[in-house]
């Protein structure tokens, strides 16, 4: 990633840190390029995107990747210690752990991607309408995330899975249930911050809408921190997800999602450790990326650090 | 005003390491300062405040100091430990910045800061630490210094809160006080009566004052002697009673392009800046 | 233009505008002095609307505004904020700042005016598509007032719009202000604190405390010095320098 960076054309380098863009495309790029320089010198956020990254590589190419079908039962080749035909062993089916961690990359990205893409627009949308509007407004929304803040994230979640049957659908859609209300917290914050400013102000003035305010000039100032606890929160839904998964909550066997993967070594975890260990590093490694490659983003995005 | 000499610069340079390359904010300051009211102007980026800064030895950790000579009575601030530095701010020279909402200590009442500054640099107890505070806020005109010795910086106005940063400065007695832009957040009337106060104070225990500002007309009619600064560089150095009498462009167009109460309407002269004027 | 009379206004319990009377003809230039906290800055806001709770009447242009100001109004009068590092959204580029009124309001044809809106205050279309960080405070404070402009107003409401400028850039900025209204037939009030910018500026002038003007006057009086009121002179005294005689003389309006 960074070789290409560096052996790019002068040209055009030239054009993205121009001081003078010609066209809204070209000073989009320009900015996303300082907030790249900015977050490639920071070497463990750069360690945390090229975990996210390779996480993201395994699920596309899972199929060329993976040495077996991760689903193919072999009871022959049972519990077989790592080696140099099944670099981590097999499990108590005979399945190929690699292939199946493999495989399970994609469930874990799934339920983070699709959690993201839910949970943050709701809390968007909730916190900056109740930090915006204030009175009667604000303090309905605010109270309804209070409920939800009440439990703790995991008790919620199984609650909503027994309710509404275990599945990995089932599980994405309690955590995504769980996971808005800090969102709706931050978005208010920010909102709260920022609404009295001259610029949102001075847009009101133009005749912006209600609507068009909250959407163009609210959001954007929100989507920093968002996006920071977003990525800092997706290593806390992965382990929500493995530990739904590990309860037999989430997704449901033979899928190769990685908690269920845990939960189905734990019964041999002292004598064939690795059948519950290496998904459980798995876990580990992708959760730290997600970690570090948050605390990066803040660095860069954060508004407060200035220009 | 005595001849004497209290801080000889020579030559100082601040150059800082920013992401977007060097920048040099001041290039070959130089200059001598007596008992006396010494003003520095200039506008925006002119290095004025990095210059005030940089005798303190307060530049930002980007940033590094350079001078031929930098002699403060018999200490030489060129090259100073930060243990010598201690010493030195604060008991001989101090700060007295812009907005006194940033230095004061929010959670600690104006009192106790005041008495923590006397403290550090003379050995007294409690109670006559105490007296010496309220004295303090009583020199700088403030009408209930009881109610404000027990107060916190926020239930102050801003006009009170900078008449405490002066209190603040001035009760170890140092012998130079740098003030960078010590009234600009204030009213015009407030400004002047925070102005007399620091005039008073300073006249009357022989202090010197550097005082930094971009109000050119201020400045002049409150110092002694002004330099003007652009672009790191002093342009000119006069005396301020002979301000009419300036000679750099530079100067000229600062004065001229202030708006007057004389009714007339018509466009003000612009600054037209020459490039030669940045290579002083 | 405008008519403002009886204006009073409220934050919370705080009675901050006191029956507050000011009469502008088209084409004129109206200046409100004060200190802080005087209630200069208040009389635009709650003109503009920015301000719920208040009482009077304000006509502009033959209309009586009501509780809430139209899209009408909007492209009728615009306002110019104290602090060009505020008022402009830090995350779009100069060219959306710009742009969005024009679209709001259904105008079309926003490339020209864009262009044309920044040529106005003497930008260069090179400026167009940078962000706000990008330019110094002369140039931000230009392009808010193209941001005015834009909409083809005839009334400028201007909040302070140099005091955060440096001299020199104040000048070029007071200049260009002068400039529009002559060539466009602009309509200001200009609220500041400096008598001496407002002086320059306007040709009716009104000295504010504490919510209530003490007292009006012309250029033409100003440059006189026949000022009456107190206050006034106070302030007319404090515009020219210091002079530690007269800083004895002065009293605290509380």
């Amino acid at each position: 990633m960074t070789t290409q960076i560096s052996t790019a054309k002068p040209g055009l380098k030239q054009w993205l840190t121009s001081d003078t863009p010609q066209s809204r495309w070209q000073a989009k790029c320009g900015r996303a390029w300082l907030g790249w320089i900015k977050f490639s010198e920071n070497k463990l956020a750069m360690i945390g995107l090229s975990v996210v990254v390779g996480l993201i590589l395994v699920t596309i190419f899972a199929p060329l990747l993976a040495p077996y079908d991760p689903l193919a039962a072999n009871l022959a080749n049972r519990i077989q210690p790592p080696s140099g035909d099944h670099w981590f062993g097999t499990d108590q089916l005979g399945r190929d752990i690699l292939s199946r961690l493999i495989y399970g990359a994609q469930y874990t990205l799934l339920i983070v991607g699709l959690v993201a893409i839910t949970a943050a627009p709701l809390g968007l949308l909730v916190g900056t309408a109740a930090g915006f509007f204030g009175g009667w407004i604000d303090a309905v929304l605010m109270r309804i995330t209070d409920v939800f803040l009440a439990f703790p994230k995991l008790i919620l979640a199984l609650a909503f899975v027994s309710a509404l049957g275990p599945g990995i659908e089932n599980a994405i859609l309690a955590i995504a249930i769980t996971a808005w209300p800090p969102y709706a917290r931050i978005a208010r914050a920010e909102t709260i911050t920022v609404r009295k400013e001259d610029y949102i102000e001075a847009a009101r003035l133009q005749g912006t809408s209600n609507f068009a305010l909250i959407i163009g000039h609210i959001t954007p100032m929100c989507m920093s921190s968002l996006v920071v606890r977003v990525t800092l929160d997706m290593a806390g839904m992965i382990l929500i997800a493995a530990g739904l998964g590990f309860l037999g909550l989430g997704a449901q066997p033979p899928m190769p999602e990685w908690g269920a993967m845990v939960s189905d070594g734990r019964q041999f975890l002292l004598e064939q450790w690795w059948v519950a260990t290496v998904p459980g590093l798995a876990i580990f490694v992708v959760s730290l990326g997600f970690n570090l490659l948050g605390d990066g983003l803040r660095d860069v995005l954060d508004p407060r650090g200035g220009d | 005003m005595s001849s004497e000499t209290l801080l000889t610069v020579k030559n100082l340079e601040v150059t800082f390491n920013t992401p977007k390359g060097k920048v040099h904010a001041v290039r070959g300051v130089s200059f001598d300062l007596g008992r006396e009211r010494l003003g520095i102007v200039g506008e925006s980026g002119s290095g004025k405040s990095q210059t005030g800064r940089a005798i303190l030895g307060l530049t930002a950790a980007n940033g590094t100091i350079r001078a031929e000579k930098m002699q403060f009575r018999d200490v030489d601030l060129a090259n100073l430990k930060p243990k010598q530095w201690r010493k030195v701010r604060g008991a001989r020279i101090s700060m007295i910045m812009q907005d006194p909402k940033y230095s004061l200590n929010p959670v600690m009442t104006i009192g106790d800061q005041i008495i923590e500054a006397y403290r550090e640099h003379h050995k007294v107890n409690a109670k006559e630490a105490r007296l010496r505070a309220l004295e303090m806020l009583e020199a700088v005109k403030i009408r209930d210094p009881e109610r404000v010795f027990n107060a916190y910086p926020h239930e102050t106005s801003g006009g009170m809160g900078q008449r405490v940063m002066i209190a603040m400065m001035l009760i170890p007695d140092p012998e130079l006080i740098i003030a960078d832009e010590p009234t600009s957040a204030l009213d015009v009337t407030v400004q002047l009566q925070v102005m007399a106060i620091l005039d008073d104070l300073v006249r009357d225990r022989g202090m010197a004052l550097i005082f930094i500002s971009h109000d050119l007309q201020l400045i002049s009619s409150f110092c002694d002697r002004v330099l003007v600064m652009y672009q790191g560089h002093v342009v000119e150095e006069l005396r301020a009673s002979e301000l009419h009498n300036a000679k750099h462009p530079y100067t000229k167009g600062l004065l001229n392009c202030l708006p007057k109460m004389d009714g007339d309407h018509s466009d003000l002269p612009t600054l037209e800046r020459e490039a030669s004027w940045a290579e002083g | 233009m405008i008519e403002i009379s009886k204006l009073n206004a409220w934050f919370d319990d705080n009675h901050v505008l006191k029956d507050v009377d000011i009469s502008v003809p088209a084409n004129g230039s109206f200046g409100l002095v004060g200190e802080s906290g005087s209630g200069k800055s208040t009389v635009l806001r709650t003109v503009t609307g920015l301000v719920d709770d208040w009482e009077g009447t304000i006509t502009v242009k033959g209309k009586k505004l009501g509780p809430k100001r139209d899209k009408d109004f909007y492209r009728l009068a615009q306002m110019v904020f104290q602090d060009p590092f505020g008022s402009l959204h830090p995350r779009h580029t100069i060219d959306r700042i710009l742009t969005e009124p024009v679209n709001i309001h259904g105008l079309g044809n926003s490339d020209a005016r864009v262009v044309e809106a920044l040529t106005q205050v003497g930008l260069d279309n090179a400026f167009r598509f940078r962000y706000p960080h990008q330019l110094s405070g002369g140039q931000r404070q230009r392009v808010a007032i193209a941001r005015a402009l834009i909409l083809e107003p005839k009334i400028l409401l201007l909040d302070e719009p140099t005091s955060a400028l440096d001299v020199s850039i104040q000048a070029e900025v007071l200049n260009l202000l002068g400039r529009l209204r002559r060539d466009l037939g602009l309509t200001y009030i200009m609220v500041s604190h400096d008598l001496a910018v407002v002086a320059h500026m306007c040709d009716d002038i009104a000295i504010m405390n504490h919510g209530r003007i003490v007292e009006r006057a012309t250029a033409g009086q100003l440059a006189e010095g026949t000022l009456e009121h107190p206050y006034s002179q106070q302030l007319y005294k404090a515009a020219g320098g210091y002079d530690r005689a007269v800083v004895d003389t002065f009293v605290d309006w509380d």
